[in-house]
């Protein structure tokens, strides 16, 4: 059942999300000018808030490891119980020795990160993320 | 293993005199056997276990470090020490704790500390893990995203792994989707519980960890 929330946009404007899901599309472009921290704290206060965040270009395997990390420590039994995170399922292509001896990363994709009492993946594979979003 | 991690692994052992007693960390996801393993291989060769099993997901809340485990291969002696971690996971609810008869109050509290060992597994990984036994149970979807992410992270770190399908006692069990999921990285079938296959698994260890 729906329940009427407080709740910020991403410019910090207050709204109620009695009626629906907000959807937070962040650009490459928005998040390569943030620090690894910076990025983990973005998503998780979007997730915080109910949100269902989707990075248009994702993260590198360290920001992964800092997002489950402070994840974790963010989790209280009554009120939230973590994330849901999907992820395209990476190409081999690019991260192979060469790209690596490069300094080259496989290019990013697209992720989509809720909280995991909100979204349920019901379908992945290499081309579609398929997924339910309930409202609270 | 990568030829990145071989040549850290030669230039490491060229100037520390010989080759480093290896913390080796069994990761993978809540269930899959990684405890049942620690046991078995501690059990082999130190006649000791590493820590208590339960159905229970997130029975192992705290890293658990088995040291000086001297393993004999082929004439060849491999010691390292086995870091037992909790299951990896995004997201913890109490809810499903009770779903095993337990009363609200001790699954809040075990939610706790399942947290705090998803974090503390992670910062093992980080800081303190030298190779890595990635298990899975065959008979579950490998295809997961914290599979994945971890894998990822792993592979990022240059840190040798090998895949380890346990549970292949079951009748779902299927190695060759493991295989799939992860062709980049060698897959040793295995069921812990039972001891299968365990010939190869040390095997295994030796050489890529020895």
């Amino acid at each position: 059942m729906a329940k009427a929330n407080s709740n910020t946009d991403m410019d910090g404007e207050d709204r109620d999300d009695a009626d629906g899901v907000q959807i937070d599309l962040i650009s490459g472009e928005r998040m390569d000018d943030l620090a690894s921290m910076e990025k983990v704290r973005t998503i998780l206060d979007g997730v915080h808030d109910g949100n269902i965040v989707i990075l248009e270009e994702g993260l590198s395997p360290e920001e992964e490891s800092k997002l489950i990390e402070v994840t974790m420590s963010e989790i209280n039994p009554e009120e939230f119980t973590g994330i849901e995170i999907e992820t395209y399922p990476r190409s081999d292509a690019g991260s192979g020795l060469l790209g690596r001896l490069m300094g080259k990363q496989e290019s990013a994709k697209l992720t989509v990160i809720g909280p995991a009492d909100r979204i349920q993946t019901l379908h992945k594979d290499e081309t579609l993320i398929s997924a339910l979003i309930t409202r609270r | 293993m990568g030829l990145l991690t071989g040549l850290k692994k030669s230039l490491t052992q060229l100037f520390s005199g010989g080759p480093k007693q290896r913390r080796i960390g069994i990761y993978g996801p809540p269930n899959a056997g990684k405890t049942t393993l620690a046991n078995r291989i501690s059990r082999d060769w130190t006649g000791d276990a590493v820590g208590p099993e339960s159905h229970v997901p997130h029975e192992t809340r705290r890293a658990r470090r088995k040291e000086n485990v001297e393993i004999k291969r082929n004439g060849k002696s491999v010691t390292i020490d086995v870091v037992d971690t909790p299951g990896v996971t995004t997201k913890v609810d109490y809810a499903e704790f009770m779903e095993h008869d337990m009363e609200k109050d001790d699954a809040v509290r075990r939610s706790r500390e399942a947290t705090e060992g998803v974090a503390e597994a992670m910062h093992w990984l980080r800081e303190d893990i030298d190779g890595v036994i990635y298990v899975l149970d065959s008979a579950d979807d490998p295809f997961t995203q914290v599979n994945t992410m971890l894998i990822g992270i792993i592979e990022s770190r240059d840190i040798p792994v090998l895949i380890f399908a346990n549970k292949t006692d079951l009748e779902e069990a299927s190695i060759k989707r493991i295989e799939n999921a992860f062709p980049q990285h060698e897959t040793v079938p295995l069921s812990a519980l039972h001891g299968d296959n365990m010939d190869e698994v040390y095997d295994k260890i030796a050489a890529y960890f020895g």
